[in-house]
């Protein structure tokens, strides 16, 4: 019996040592880690490859872009996945060359709750800008009412209410506002978490809306995906061409689309306030983030394959699961990027 | 297995190990030092995790000194970091949750050691000590379905209509304050306080009361001249069990305090805490000074809870001179 035991002890040493990724039934396993947005578009992504090929096993933990860009940096796992892009200062201390892949298409649109108004209301750029920087203190203020004309507005404080974790939904959120107001761009700024002039904070897309439901003339915002989920009504935001545009997935990867021709070559590219006339402004990429040397041949050649077919095939997944697929022109980028992996 | 063991016993001599387990069962010298071993552990964890907290937050004290404790701006982006906010937010939520929950609990605990009779109080403390093991998070909802729109709708204007010349309860009716989430820390807290001062008093001597009674006191005022202060160490190091968990809640707190980092005089007004800061903003904290600046919050939560518990310790010593029954 003793003999047994250590026969396949060295069995599986042998099998260990000889590849590294490799365990017992020759599962090829690879790991990852990052973003909550895109979870379930990555999870159900993930699945669907093992089921084609079933001897490769992807994990994905949902830690945060910050996790996912310290993780990647540290190279502790084999790609990361991260809702704003990486900045340069990040990249400079990185121990490993990053690609940024984009991969699905997110939009974030504002809520609100104002005891006797049902209708759609139209949000200017500067009327969002100048709520959320408390310049802006009454829902009757000529800034909101000139693009309502037909809706009567209460003279009522307005109750603003923003997250309070950080998330990729408050980046692209910031990211809008600092492209359309100056003063929010040289005052707050972008990022996952900001210094916020006024409002409530509430945890997770959840936490938002409820204080939105919960509190009378407030206004909110939350992930498209999440709004279309739970039916809540949420307002039309003016674009770059002046047009208000109320967001669903056409006119998000419309902005993408109207993005694709100045897109840079490594693919760090803010796409909100796009132009277009069916454009959507306020929507981001969101991204997985793969080192450009891959020693093992085995992983490089997996996460290559899996990369091409998450540009073509995989993407039918996006709009059941409320992401907004990539348009052809950049699809077609992300394949022809993934030479740069060697 | 059985052939681990044979190696054992052949490789060393044969009596060792049983001679060992003699020693331990009736051995005062290899008790004292396994036990000794088990506490110093205890002192270990504590000491490792001062250490990490204070090597990961190199960054901000060179950075900021002790400016971090005594200013107010909390930006990720312009990378400025002040503390001042959620100290205060921590400290006033803890102080209100602990001004309602010291009287209810004091208050149930002697009801359910001196007065109820022994059935109702084992099945009404069976209940509490439930209350105590509910998740922090059910708290918290809760805290967002009921205390929240309570708040808004009813407390708040009434504070607010009454009193509202006082800075403290000034509005604004948001319904999310510091004193919403002093409210829910004070349902948690409760059961911590009941359940171990009935305990405590249920150890007072019972000659104690018989002594007073016979000297002509009445029930109450035996229970409360002389019960209570003879149990009153005790009493407090529940009381201080109690700020432990309240200092510390996180779930709970951020779903109701509102989550503004800003100092106000209300307590209608909302705040944030130390601990709800870092739980909301550490997973998504990409910067080196901003990570390392929430690690900071986590060594100064870490301070003020040692500091309120040696104040705790000082504060029992200064009224346990004469005989009383300690915990």
């Amino acid at each position: 019996m003793k003999k047994g035991v250590s026969i396949l002890t060295i069995a599986a040493l042998a099998f260990s040592l000889a590849s590294p990724a490799l365990a017992q039934n020759g599962v090829m396993s690879l790991t990852g880690a990052g973003a909550t947005f895109p979870f379930p578009i990555y999870s159900k992504w993930f699945d669907e490859y093992h089921k084609m090929k079933s001897n490769v096993q992807i994990n994905y933990q949902s830690i945060g872009s910050g996790g996912g860009i310290r993780q990647i940096t540290a190279g502790t796992v084999d790609f990361g996945a991260t809702d704003g892009p990486m900045t340069d200062a990040q990249l400079a201390q990185s121990k490993v060359q990053i690609l940024h892949i984009p991969t699905v298409l997110g939009a974030v649109v504002p809520i609100y709750n104002i005891p006797g108004v049902s209708a759609e209301l139209n949000f200017s750029r500067d009327a969002l800008a100048g709520i959320y920087l408390g310049t802006i203190k009454k829902w009757n203020d000529p800034a909101i009412t000139k693009h309502n004309p037909n809706v009567r507005l209460p003279g009522e404080n307005i109750v603003v209410v923003r997250r309070s974790d950080g998330s990729g939904t408050t980046y692209i959120w910031t990211d809008f506002l600092s492209k359309v107001s100056d003063q929010w761009k040289n005052g707050v700024g972008n990022g996952t978490s900001v210094n916020w002039p006024v409002g409530l904070g509430g945890k997770g897309n959840e936490g938002v809306s409820g204080l939105v439901k919960q509190t009378p003339n407030s206004i909110g915002y939350v992930e498209l995906i999440y709004a279309l989920q739970n039916n809540l009504s949420y307002g039309r935001v003016q674009n770059a061409a002046n047009v208000f545009v109320k967001a669903d997935l056409a006119a998000t990867t419309a902005a993408a689309a109207g993005a694709a021709k100045s897109m840079p070559a490594d693919f760090r590219v803010s796409i909100t306030n796009a132009p277009g006339k069916g454009t959507y402004p306020i929507v981001s990429f969101t991204w997985l983030l793969v080192p450009t040397t891959i020693q093992d041949a085995g992983k490089k050649t997996v996460i290559k394959d899996f990369l091409k077919w998450m540009a073509t095939d995989g993407q039918t997944y996006a709009s059941q699961l409320g992401y907004a697929p990539l348009p052809k022109e950049v699809a077609t980028k992300v394949i022809a990027s993934l030479d740069k992996v060697k | 297995m059985s052939a681990t063991t044979a190696t054992v016993q052949r490789a060393g001599p044969a009596w060792a190990p049983r001679v060992f387990l003699r020693r331990l069962a009736n051995g005062d010298a290899v008790a004292h030092l396994i036990t000794l071993i088990f506490a110093a552990a205890v002192i270990l964890i504590t000491a490792s995790l001062f250490y990490i907290l204070w090597r990961d937050s190199a960054l901000p004290r060179a950075a900021f000194g002790w400016n971090f404790l005594f200013t107010q701006t909390w930006d990720p982006v312009f990378e400025k970091f002040g503390a001042l906010p959620f100290i205060y937010g921590t400290l006033m939520t803890s102080f209100l949750a602990l001004l309602m929950a010291v009287p209810l609990g004091l208050g149930a605990a002697i009801f359910l050691a001196e007065l109820a009779p022994a059935r109702i109080s084992d099945g009404l403390t069976f209940v509490i000590e439930l209350l105590a093991a509910v998740p922090s998070v059910l708290y918290g909802l809760l805290g967002v379905f009921v205390v929240v729109p309570f708040v808004r709708t009813v407390v708040g204007p009434a504070l607010e209509n009454s009193f509202g010349v006082i800075p403290f309860f000034k509005g604004p009716g948001y319904g999310v304050s510091f004193l919403t989430a002093g409210l829910v820390l004070s349902i948690m807290i409760v059961p911590f306080i009941i359940s171990v001062s009935r305990e405590i008093l249920m150890a007072v001597p019972v000659d104690q009361r018989e002594a007073a009674l016979s000297l002509g006191a009445t029930r109450w005022e035996s229970t409360w001249r002389v019960v209570v202060p003879y149990a009153r160490s005790g009493i407090f190091g529940s009381i201080f069990l109690a700020l432990a968990r309240a200092l510390g809640e996180t779930m709970a707190v951020t779903m109701v305090i509102g989550n503004v980092p800003a100092i106000s005089a209300s307590i209608l007004a909302p705040g944030y805490s130390i601990a709800a800061v870092i739980a909301n903003e550490f997973t998504e904290a990409t910067g080196d000074l901003y990570l390392q600046a929430l690690v900071e919050l986590g060594l100064v939560l870490f301070l003020l809870t040692f500091i309120l518990n040696g104040m705790a310790r000082l504060l029992i010593l200064a009224t346990t001179q004469k005989g009383t029954a300690h915990e």
